[in-house]
């Protein structure tokens, strides 16, 4: 469905406005400061506007097809064009990484951490946020892989630069490894390129992926599918990131400054799965359904072993960090399912995990900020010394734990339930092991996350802190943390409006696996 | 029937309550006058739950003809049924449909005929796989039952805690949270399909743990919430997946629909229903206190004594109970309880009344010992769903419930005036100081022990009838269990009587009664005690007064034969003679504890003299050692030793493994550009390396250096597997 008029260009507005901010902000002086702080938070507030207009105009009786499509001509010389388009499945997360960077602006508004420098570290945001949006909305695999590899260098520099103690050697893990990644995603991409055919078997050579999604990887033999859904594993696999392949996380999110933590488990890993559904799954079902078991596999190790390390943890933030391998676990789950009911709670788990983890991130932080330690051991009496904070944690921890009502819980029972019914071709056995395991997991969240809050926000504050004068939540802090903590609650009490939006996509996507599982 | 299509109003109040409350209540309304908001909302909610109990009534007694549920073979005009039912004062999203149960294979035979639930759905909560999934609420006899009782103690001990809680440093949280329970709970015994079971449950689940942990700056009542809601996460294993094999099965979340199917054809799935029962037994085992996960319920005693009422005794831990009632056909048919005469949901129950009944000799605090007899309580419930005594267990649960709240608030007027303390040692000769209190406790605790003609005896005689006469065997060994503790229950809570009320004061102060805002509900309690056992007399005791009529209320009206019949379920003819055998173990029970007592006779010191006793009343005090299995077993390996070892295996070998990696691209790097193409060695290798040891300045532009060059050898690298992969493929 090509656009017309307006619609023909607002996509790409919502993708490089927060760019075009970020290129203003270069020729101010810096002794401009305000003015600054002003573009930025206007650049990305006007990209959220569109983002809104985008969500009223879409379509939601044809959540299935493409919306404000534009198909431009862009490297030629291999066939690569500019094509942007929004589905019920980019729709939701384009707006989670609108919504997440204007309010991570808003909370470093006074306080950019150490070593300062205020523009530098708004213009890094503004970058990242073209690169998410950028990724979410691509329909050709070069455009995605640019925008993919955008939002690398920014988060560098911002865990690099602005991060803890040990964050030289953390940033440079996450860029090696994620690169990494990257480097065999893109070999993947080519071969995508260079051997699919469409089903008069004529050779495509396009990077187009709505064609490439339409043709189902007819034509290319199972086992040369195999090996190129390992490339694109390995490429979203380490950003989800999957067990075990996830040691770059825990420390990138330990030493990078609180809104890096938090874009950084609200957007960022979300692009590794969001690959998956989009591009790994749809391009290469067979491949898909041959890898599924060992992607769920590892998926449940994922689920158990993040809580196991979780238990273990004695600083809160790394604590956080690992709950997030056991959650992407469950996205991952459901994913491997390759059914509808698993998909679409993949991608209504990465939405709850953003806000949740986001907002869990969001308090870690601020606590870091007022007593200058994580050290869970230190802490204690969150709710007496700074009560609404405490009472914030409490609610995000019940969210995380998966607790009915609340966004956390729409991501998990209905991927574990996915388990019981494998997609087509998937062993029906193996996949109710998981279900049973990955509900195990669900007891071992709530220990990690209840013996946290036990030790951190019950009892009387420790009295290191007793001659303190600590603010509880300030201005800046309840507008940055508002929208998380709504969303939490009426994602959790109304989910259809998610579920609604991603199902018709979803069970496309599905369909056409089942249609090559089976034979049609 | 306006209040039955429309309950979710019900739930809705307290939300609201909960809501203004927690968010205008200390600005607004004032810290502490917020019980009025709470109390306002809970007389609304008994007032409509009285209105839907009452519409209930009549549409059982004088049915329409949509409430009807034809259970012959041909479908009937089902089509009118719902045109009948679809009012056009509904918005077009908000669909009242009656139950359609077309296929049973049951003909008639019926004396009366089958009402069928009132079902109303919002078909907009959640969707998947192009299936829309419905928010609704399913409204029968069980469920106003629950709605009464439910709203019944909460108003109560929401007028109670008024006093009880006066002055707290966090009332306005209390009773927030009261509020919130209730809407919980409220939602929960009205859920249409198993996925609002699943939300109601873990809600009240939450609920029980805040207010549990309602002082939270002492660490035990932490340890004791914590300790609730993980021992139920545990249960709730069993929950999910059980409800997932029910999906897996039957394709449907829809209570009525799996009710339905189940009891239209009871033979088929078993193997299904065999795995979700045993799962949800867990569920059951955890959420209702049942060997072996009851040990979180004891400790949850750490919250305010009107909440252990309220939550611990009343209403939140017959949750389990409840989702084996309502989901009966499942557990009916998998375990097979209608030919057997033993089963896991028996025995478990059997065993949890007796092992619950033991342990509450050995307590010292009064709140505990009545913990425990909840728990050996809940398993009499759960002993009789097992046997195939749906009514008696109903029966049971909503006595139950007036004369245990009656007792724990009983407990807390005591602690009330006697130094907030529980212990019974520093408590006796009560009697004068507290007559309302002494004489409400010594009344349900005759209802508890079964003494005619309270509450307690009747449903109690219905259990113990049950297991008698089962379905098509009796449960023997459950007869004995149930003999047993009918004699332990009386014998205890007159060990009790003794020890709190009777003998001389042995704590400090002077003790005092309590005042009217606590005797009153005390007061309606004990009548209830009292009274509660009418609403399910036998025929044959009403027969001589000319009142027949009302035999069997709660049978007629709670009882959802629509499921039931299809299963065959028959009840039991009245036994004059086991309920004089009930009767006389109770009175045995009383006349032995009241020998040993009052007046010294019997095996005093035997504890001392005898080491078996001694041995076994060490067993019972440590609580068969479950908590040291759990807490200093299990926890603490998953805790420590694993959760360790989990974290080195991170450290030391996934992420040793990709730092090693990293190293050896560094090195393989440099000793090609070093030894390759030794003249390709410029200044930018160089700056790798000052870039690798450098320390601190510089910062970003050295930083920018390294990932150049570290991205160089990194496409390197992946330029040669490219090539690897391209001669693979």
């Amino acid at each position: 469905m090509e656009a017309t008029g307006f619609d023909t260009w607002v996509l790409s507005l919502a993708v490089f406005l927060p760019l075009v901010g970020a290129l203003v902000m270069m020729v101010i002086p810096k002794a401009y400061e305000a003015e600054m702080k002003l573009v930025a938070l206007g650049s990305s507030l006007a990209a959220l506007a569109v983002g809104v207009y985008l969500a009223f105009q879409f379509d939601y009786g044809a959540a299935g097809n493409l919306q404000f499509v534009v198909d431009k001509g862009w490297i030629d010389v291999i066939n690569s064009r500019y094509i942007v388009g929004l589905d019920g499945l980019s729709l939701p997360l384009l707006l989670l990484s609108l919504v997440v960077v204007p309010l991570c602006l808003i909370y470093s508004w006074n306080h950019v951490p150490e070593p300062g420098n205020t523009k530098a570290f708004f213009i890094l945001l503004l970058i990242l946020s073209t690169g998410m949006n950028g990724t979410f909305v691509s329909q050709d695999m070069i455009l995605f892989f640019v925008f993919f590899e955008v939002v690398l260098l920014p988060m560098y520099f911002l865990i690099g630069v602005w991060g803890g103690e040990e964050r030289r050697y953390a940033s440079l893990k996450f860029f090696l490894y994620t690169l990494f990644g990257s480097a065999l995603m893109i070999i993947s991409f080519l071969a995508l390129f260079f051997l699919s055919k469409d089903s008069s078997g004529e050779l495509l050579h396009t990077f187009d992926m709505r064609v490439l999604s339409d043709v189902a990887g007819v034509g290319i033999v199972k086992s040369t599918q195999v090996w190129i859904f390992a490339g694109l594993f390995m490429g979203f696999g380490i950003k989800v990131p999957m067990f075990p392949f996830h040691t770059w996380l825990p420390d990138a999110h330990t030493q990078a400054p609180t809104v890096g933590s938090v874009i950084l488990a609200a957007v960022l890993l979300k692009l590794g799965t969001y690959g998956f559904v989009r591009i790994a799954i749809p391009f290469l079902p067979e491949g898909a359904i041959a890898w599924a078991p060992w992607i769920g596999l590892l998926a449940v190790i994922g689920i158990i072993y993040g809580a196991l390390a979780c238990l273990a943890q004695t600083d809160m933030k790394r604590l956080i960090a690992f709950s997030s391998v056991a959650h992407m676990g469950f996205v991952m789950l459901g994913i491997s399912t390759l059914t509808d009911f698993g998909i679409n709670a993949a991608v209504f788990g990465m939405i709850a995990h953003g806000l949740i983890t986001g907002m869990l991130f969001f308090v870690a932080g601020s606590v870091k900020e007022r007593f200058h330690t994580l050290e869970i051991s230190r802490l204690g009496g969150l709710l007496k010394s700074v009560p609404r904070m405490g009472w914030i944690l409490g609610f995000a921890s019940m969210a995380s734990l998966g607790l009915p009502g609340l966004a956390g819980f729409w991501g998990e029972f209905p991927a574990i339930l996915s388990a019981y019914n494998p997609g087509a071709g998937l062993p029906e056995e193996t996949f109710r092991t998981y279900m049973v395991i990955a509900a195990l997991g669900t007891v071992l969240a709530a220990g990690y996350l209840l013996w946290l809050y036990q030790r951190t926000a019950f009892g009387e504050p420790p009295e290191e802190f007793a001659d303190y004068e600590i603010d509880d939540v300030n201005r800046f802090e309840w507008i940055a943390w508002t929208p998380f903590l709504v969303g939490i609650l009426l994602f959790g009490i109304w989910p259809n409006l998610i579920f609604n939006v991603t199902d018709d996509v979803v069970t496309g996507i599905t369909a056409s696996v089942e249609a090559i599982a089976t034979g049609r | 029937m306006w209040m039955l299509e429309n309950a979710f109003l019900i739930p809705l109040v307290p939300a609201i309550s909960f809501v203004v409350i927690l968010f205008f209540g200390k600005r607004f309304i004032g810290a502490n006058r917020v019980h009025i908001v709470g109390i306002t909302a809970l007389g609304l909610v008994w007032v409509l739950s009285a209105v839907a109990a009452f519409q209930w009534t009549q549409r059982v007694e004088n049915p329409s003809p949509d409430a009807i549920v034809e259970m012959a073979t041909h479908g009937g005009d089902h089509g009118d049924d719902h045109d009948a039912d679809h009012g056009d004062d509904h918005d077009a999203d908000l669909a009242v449909v009656s139950t359609d149960h077309s296929g049973g294979e049951h003909g008639g035979g019926h004396s009366s005929p089958l009402i069928g639930p009132v079902i109303s759905t919002f078909s907009q909560w959640w969707s998947n796989g192009g299936i829309e999934f419905a928010v609704g609420t399913l409204v029968d006899g069980l469920t106003v039952l629950l709605l009464i009782v439910v709203a019944s103690i909460s108003l109560l001990v929401h007028i109670y805690s008024t006093e009880y809680v006066k002055d707290d440093r966090r009332y306005v949280h209390y009773y927030a949270f009261l509020s919130l329970f209730t809407a919980a709970m409220l939602f929960f015994v009205m859920a249409q399909n198993i996925v609002q079971l699943i939300v109601g449950w873990e809600l009240v689940g939450v609920c029980s743990f805040v207010l549990i942990g309602h002082w939270w700056e002492e660490k035990p009542n932490t340890d004791a919430a914590l300790k609730a809601f993980l021992t139920n996460r545990v249960g709730d294993i069993g929950l999910l997946v059980g409800m997932i094999v029910l999906w897996g099965t039957f394709q449907t979340f829809d209570i009525d629909a799996i009710n339905t199917l189940i009891s239209a054809d009871p033979g088929a799935h078993h193997l299904a229903l065999l795995v979700a029962a045993c799962c949800l037994m867990a569920a059951v085992a955890s959420k209702s206190g049942q060997f072996p996960l009851h040990t979180w319920l004891p400790d949850a005693m750490a919250g305010p004594t009107p909440v252990s009422a309220l939550i611990h005794a009343a209403t939140m831990v017959v949750a389990g109970v409840y989702m084996i009632a309502r989901l009966y056909p499942v557990f009916y048919e998998g375990l097979s309880i209608g030919t057997s005469s033993i089963n896991l949901m028996a025995f478990i129950g059997g065993f949890t009344a007796l092992i619950g009944a033991g342990l509450a000799f050995a307590q010292w605090d009064i709140k505990k010992v009545l913990a425990y007899s909840t728990v050996s309580q809940l398993g009499y419930m759960v002993m009789a769903l097992g046997v195939g005594a749906w009514t008696a267990a109903i029966f049971h649960l909503f006595t139950h419930a007036f004369f245990k709240a009656c007792l724990f608030l009983g407990a807390g007027s005591v602690s009330h005036a006697a130094h907030h303390t529980f212990d019974m040692r520093k408590m006796g000769g009560l009697k004068k100081a507290m007559p309302h209190t002494y004489r409400t406790f010594v009344i349900a605790s005759l209802a508890l022990a079964g003494i005619f003609p309270f509450a307690g005896f009747w449903s109690k005689d219905e259990i113990l009838l049950g297991s008698l006469v089962g379905q098509k065997n009796s449960y023997p060994l459950m007869l004995i269990f149930g003999c047993a503790v009918a004699f332990m229950t009386a014998a205890y809570m007159t060990r009790v009587i003794w020890y709190t009320f009777h003998g001389e004061f042995r704590g400090h102060g002077q003790p005092h009664e309590s005042p009217k805002m606590m005797t009153v509900p005390l007061w309606i309690l004990a009548g209830m005690a009292v009274l509660g056992g009418v609403f399910n007399l036998p025929g044959p005791v009403l027969e001589p007064f000319g009142l027949e009529g009302l035999a069997h209320r709660i049978q007629t009206y709670a009882e959802p034969s629509v499921y039931l019949s299809g299963l065959g379920i028959s009840h039991p003819d009245p036994s004059l003679n086991m309920a004089l055998v009930g009767l006389a173990l109770a009175v045995s029970g009383i006349l032995v504890t009241y020998l040993y007592y009052w007046r010294r006779i019997g095996l005093h010191g035997l504890t001392e003299r005898n080491s078996y006793a001694k041995n076994g009343y060490t067993f019972l005090e440590n609580k068969y050692y479950l908590d040291h299995l759990y807490n200093d077993v299990i926890v603490k390996t998953v805790k420590r030793p694993i959760a360790n070892w989990a974290n080195r295996v991170n450290q030391n070998v996934l992420d040793r493994a990709v730092d090693k990696a990293g190293e050896t691209a560094r090195d393989t790097g440099r000793w090609i550009y070093k030894w390759v193409d030794q003249g390709v060695i410029d200044g930018s290798v160089n700056a790798a390396a000052r870039g690798a040891d450098s320390s601190g300045e510089g910062l970003r532009v050295i930083q920018s250096g390294k990932v150049q060059n570290y991205g160089q050898l990194l496409f390197g690298s992946a330029a040669v597997l490219a090539i690897v992969f391209v001669i693979v493929v």
